[in-house]
This record gives structure tokens, C-alpha cells and sequence, in this order.
């Protein structure tokens, strides 16, 4: 952990060397311990597109997957996502250049106003559905088995509870429900 | 935020040597509290010793019939569990009903138990808190308080723990398993969690250095599957709850033959009505006597200027949750 080319000293580093693997590229990187994922991403990544809105894990604006699942990178240290795979809203495009459906779906439904919280809107939307395809429950299922077996079951008052992590400070919540409802069942 | 050194050990046992008599050293799991704390500067810790890779992240049965859940299973994922859904609905429940959906993906089991309470004194380091800082004094009390605790209070914290999964626990007669350097002892989960006396900076009994490795679950019965959570919020998701009741009820010929309840938002911790449960054994399941029973539980309430509405809350939160459960109208409803 401690680099031979730096003196040796009695406390151990509150840096690390690491690779992050970020939308299938692997990024070398040395940070300071304290650096959450969203900052390692926006400021020493370049890539902007994951947005700081409150940075206690409130707002979603942060949103990523994690080895396919949605997080907070706020709240995510750097240094404990060695060895995992994140996708941000830059690696969403397919290789043919194509939007993925849930991206295509917001701006068919014009799911956004100021376009902060859409990032992570859409991160977290991919993340949701695929947690419904598992059969995962939410708050709102009813505890007999006669909930959403799959995401395309997901009715507006569903989407609405898995979506309650992220915060538009628009409202634009109108057009977001319909262009997730939209684009479920195409993420399977 | 301080820096601290961070550790990613490939035992739990290496996990107890790194912490070992360091006071300034925390376990991190998820991080979902911790490190919202250490950005805070409420946590101020020199070293991380990341365990979520380290114990157990499955739900495994027990040769007595329950469960055993790995201390660094995803909230996310005990909730979604089959086993989980059908013998410990509460379970499920409790959990649906806490964070968000990227933050259970995160929060582990063990984590969750640790997490620390949103009282806004003991988050805002620029005032006292007893919690934070012995003896500085609790401003809560003649302060904001009207999230804060109704039972087991004390003059130095009237502190809530956060918990929706602690309170399903707490009605399911859980045990936290816990690693030492001689080895793992069984806690179980009401005494887990200690009501603040004169220490209220400690939130639990486990000593310095002490690795929650699982949460055992009993195996299932009448009780256990007859079980449901609510939770009374601000906002219709995503809060922390101003009452909650996590309760079990077996119903057999109109007579309660046993019954669980645990009051979430109302203490230091998850708060088991045994008052209620003792007054509502072999009684008829009404609505009334549900009503007579957890009344004379908070009759040991002590609320402050702005949170009494949460007596009159939590009975009635108990009262819907029995009797929906027992399939008994409530008066109300009449």
C-alpha cells in the first residue's frame, strides 16, 4: 500500500494508489482517502456529468451504478470502489452511439426542466428497473405476492416510491414518471 | 474531514486487529451514516477498516430453523429476500420503509444496527450534545425536540435511534452475533441497544473494537408470519419516521395468544411494549383491548413541550397495526 519511492514513515498513508473502473475504462489514480467517488469522478476524472447537489445522500443527484446497482457516490468512498465497476451517465450511450431507452424516454417525455437532477434521475431509473426485473418489493407492494413481478408490472404510484431518493428541485416529477414507465421492461 | 488511513482486511479477524484499542478507529460498512458524520466532523476518525468485503453478505438458515443474516448483507437485498418476505414480513417491511433505494443498495445489516441518531443537536457540532460531547449539555430538551424521545428519556439525552430495521428486530426477538478477540457472543437485540442514563454517548453495550458479524433471526411462527410495519412520516417517503410500530400478533378462537410490539421513534432505542404484550396475552383481540394495552404502555411517557403528539400517534399507529393483523375492526372504522 505504501509506495516505495516515498519515505517510510510511522503512520500508515491516508492517500491510496487505486485503479477505478469507470464505464469499462480503467483509470489509475492516486487520491487523498477523504475523496468520495463523485469527486473523484467530476474533479480528478473529468467526468461532470454525475452532479453534487447536497452531498449528505439526500438529493440522488449523484446517482451511479455500481456493479449494476444504483449509489449515492457521495456518501461512496473512492478508495472502497477498487476493484468494483461503476457506469456513470457518460457510459450509458451504447457503441452504435445510440441513447439508452431510459435516456431516450426523458427526452421524449421531456422528463426535466434544468437538466441537474437528470443524471442521476436516469442512473438511478436504470437501477430501479433492473430491482423490479429481480422482483424486488418496494414500500408500496402489497405484502401478498400480488405486486410487480417484473418492471413493466410498475405502476405510477411504484415508480414513485423506488424513485423517492431523487430530488427535482423543478418539479418536473410529471414528465419523469411517465418517461420511466415508458422505458420499462426495454432495460432487460 | 480529518484524513484517516484506509484498510481493506481479508479476515474479520485482521478486521479486530487494525481497530484493536484504537479509539480513533471505525469499521466501515456502507458508510451511509459514517461518512455523512465524518464530512460533518460529528465522526472524526484517523483509520477506516473497511469490513463489507470481509463478513458475511447472504442470508444462510440455521440448523433451529431461522435465519442467519451476514452482517454485510444490503439492506436492499434482506428486504427483497424470500425467506424474509414470507416467515418475517415485518422484517421486510421495516426496511422498505427506510432511506431510499440507493441508500439500502449501500447500508449494510450491521451498519444499520450502528447508525447514530438525527437528533439536530448531536449533528450540528457548533452546539452541545451530551451525545457527541460528554457533558456539554443537551439543548434538545428545551430546543427543537419534536422528534425526539417520549420514552426511557433522561436529563442528559432525549436522543431517538433511527432505525426502521432495529424496530422490526426488536419485535423479532433478534440476536446480534458479535466478534471479540475470544471469539463471538450472542447479544440479544434488547440488550443490544441501552437507553442513555447518564452515558448517553454510547448507543449500545458492545465494547471498543467489538465486530457485529450477523443478525439471527428465530425460526418463524404464527407470530413471526402474522407480523407488519408503519411508519408515520413527514413526507410520504424517504423520512425518518415520527412514530412507528413493528408488531407480531397470533390470533387463535378471538384471543391474543401471544403478541410482539416495538415502538420505533419514541426512544433511545427500539422500544418493546412488554406492558402492552404482558396486558394483551390470552385477552380478547379487539380494538379496544389493544387500545387499553398500549395506553397503559405510555403511560410511562415523558414528552417534551413540542413532541406529545407522538403518544396519542403511537397508540394509534399500534392499534391499526394489531388490529389489521388480527383482521379485528377498529373503532374508528366502525
Amino acid at each position: 500500500m505504501t509506495p516505495s519511492r516515498f519515505p517510510t514513515t510511522t503512520s500508515p498513508p491516508t492517500y491510496s494508489d487505486l485503479t477505478l473502473t469507470i464505464n469499462g475504462e480503467p483509470h489509475d489514480v492516486r487520491l487523498d482517502n477523504r475523496t468520495s467517488l463523485l469527486d473523484a469522478l467530476r474533479e480528478h476524472l473529468g467526468l461532470t456529468g454525475s452532479k453534487k447537489g447536497c452531498d449528505h445522500g439526500q438529493c440522488g443527484a449523484c446517482t451511479v451504478l455500481l456493479d449494476g446497482r444504483r449509489v449515492n457516490s457521495c456518501l461512496t468512498l473512492a478508495v472502497a470502489v477498487r476493484g468494483r465497476s461503476v457506469v456513470t451517465v457518460e457510459g450509458l450511450v451504447g457503441d452504435d452511439g445510440d441513447l439508452h431507452p431510459v435516456q431516450r424516454a426523458f427526452v421524449e417525455h421531456d422528463g426535466f426542466q434544468c437538466g441537474y437532477c437528470t443524471p442521476g434521475q436516469i442512473c438511478s431509473a436504470i437501477g430501479m428497473l433492473g430491482e423490479a426485473d429481480a422482483g424486488w418489493p418496494s414500500a408500496v407492494t402489497p405484502p401478498d405476492d400480488s405486486g410487480p413481478q417484473s418492471s413493466d408490472e410498475l405502476d405510477a404510484n411504484e415508480v414513485r416510491e423506488r424513485m423517492s431518493g431523487n430530488l427535482c428541485r423543478c418539479g418536473a416529477y410529471a414528465n419523469i414518471v411517465p418517461a420511466i414507465l415508458d422505458a420499462a421492461g426495454s432495460t432487460r | 474531514m480529518r484524513s484517516f488511513a484506509y484498510d481493506a482486511p481479508a479476515t474479520p479477524q485482521e478486521a479486530l486487529q487494525l481497530v484493536n484499542g484504537r479509539a480513533d478507529a471505525r469499521y466501515l460498512g456502507g458508510g451511509t451514516n459514517l461518512v455523512d458524520l465524518m464530512r460533518l466532523g460529528v465522526e472524526r476518525p484517523a483509520r477506516l477498516v473497511d469490513v463489507s468485503g470481509v463478513l458475511a453478505d447472504s442470508v444462510e438458515s440455521t440448523p433451529e430453523g431461522g435465519v442467519r443474516i451476514g452482517a454485510a448483507v444490503r439492506n436492499s437485498e434482506l428486504a427483497a429476500d424470500s425467506r424474509v418476505r414470507r416467515h418475517y414480513p415485518v422484517l421486510s417491511q421495516g426496511l422498505l420503509a427506510g432511506a431510499s433505494g440507493q441508500l439500502r443498495n449501500m447500508a449494510t445489516v450491521g451498519g444499520n444496527l450502528l447508525q447514530r441518531t438525527r437528533c439536530l443537536y448531536f449533528q450540528d457540532i457548533s452546539k452541545p450534545c451530551n451525545k457527541r460531547e460528554p457533558g456539554s449539555g443537551c439543548p434538545a430538551r428545551d430546543g427543537i425536540n419534536r422528534d425526539l424521545a417520549i420514552l426511557g428519556v433522561s436529563e442528559h439525552c432525549i436522543a431517538t435511534h433511527p432505525s426502521d430495521m432495529a424496530v422490526a428486530l426488536a419485535a423479532l426477538n433478534a440476536v446480534v452475533c458479535v466478534m471479540d478477540h475470544d471469539g463471538e457472543r450472542r447479544v440479544p437485540l434488547d440488550d443490544f441497544y441501552r437507553l442513555p442514563g447518564d452515558d448517553p454517548s454510547r448507543d449500545t453495550t458492545l465494547a471498543s473494537g467489538d465486530l457485529i458479524t450477523a443478525v439471527e433471526l428465530p425460526a418463524p411462527s404464527a407470530l413471526t408470519e402474522h407480523s407488519a410495519y408503519r411508519k408515520a412520516r413527514d413526507r410520504a417517503s424517504y423520512a425518518f419516521a415520527v412514530g412507528a410500530v413493528a408488531a407480531a400478533v397470533d390470533v387463535q378462537d378471538g384471543q391474543v395468544r401471544d403478541v410482539r410490539i416495538a415502538l420505533g421513534a419514541v426512544a433511545h432505542k427500539p422500544w418493546r411494549a412488554r406492558v402492552a404484550e404482558e396486558a394483551l396475552r390470552g385477552r380478547p383481540a379487539t380494538a379496544a383491548e389493544f387500545e387499553s394495552a398500549i395506553t397503559r404502555e405510555l403511560e410511562a411517557a415523558e414528552p417534551t413541550r413540542d413532541n406529545a403528539f407522538k403518544i396519542p400517534l403511537a397508540a394509534r399507529l399500534t392499534v391499526a397495526v394489531l388490529s389489521g393483523l388480527a383482521g379485528v375492526e377498529r373503532e374508528d372504522e366502525r
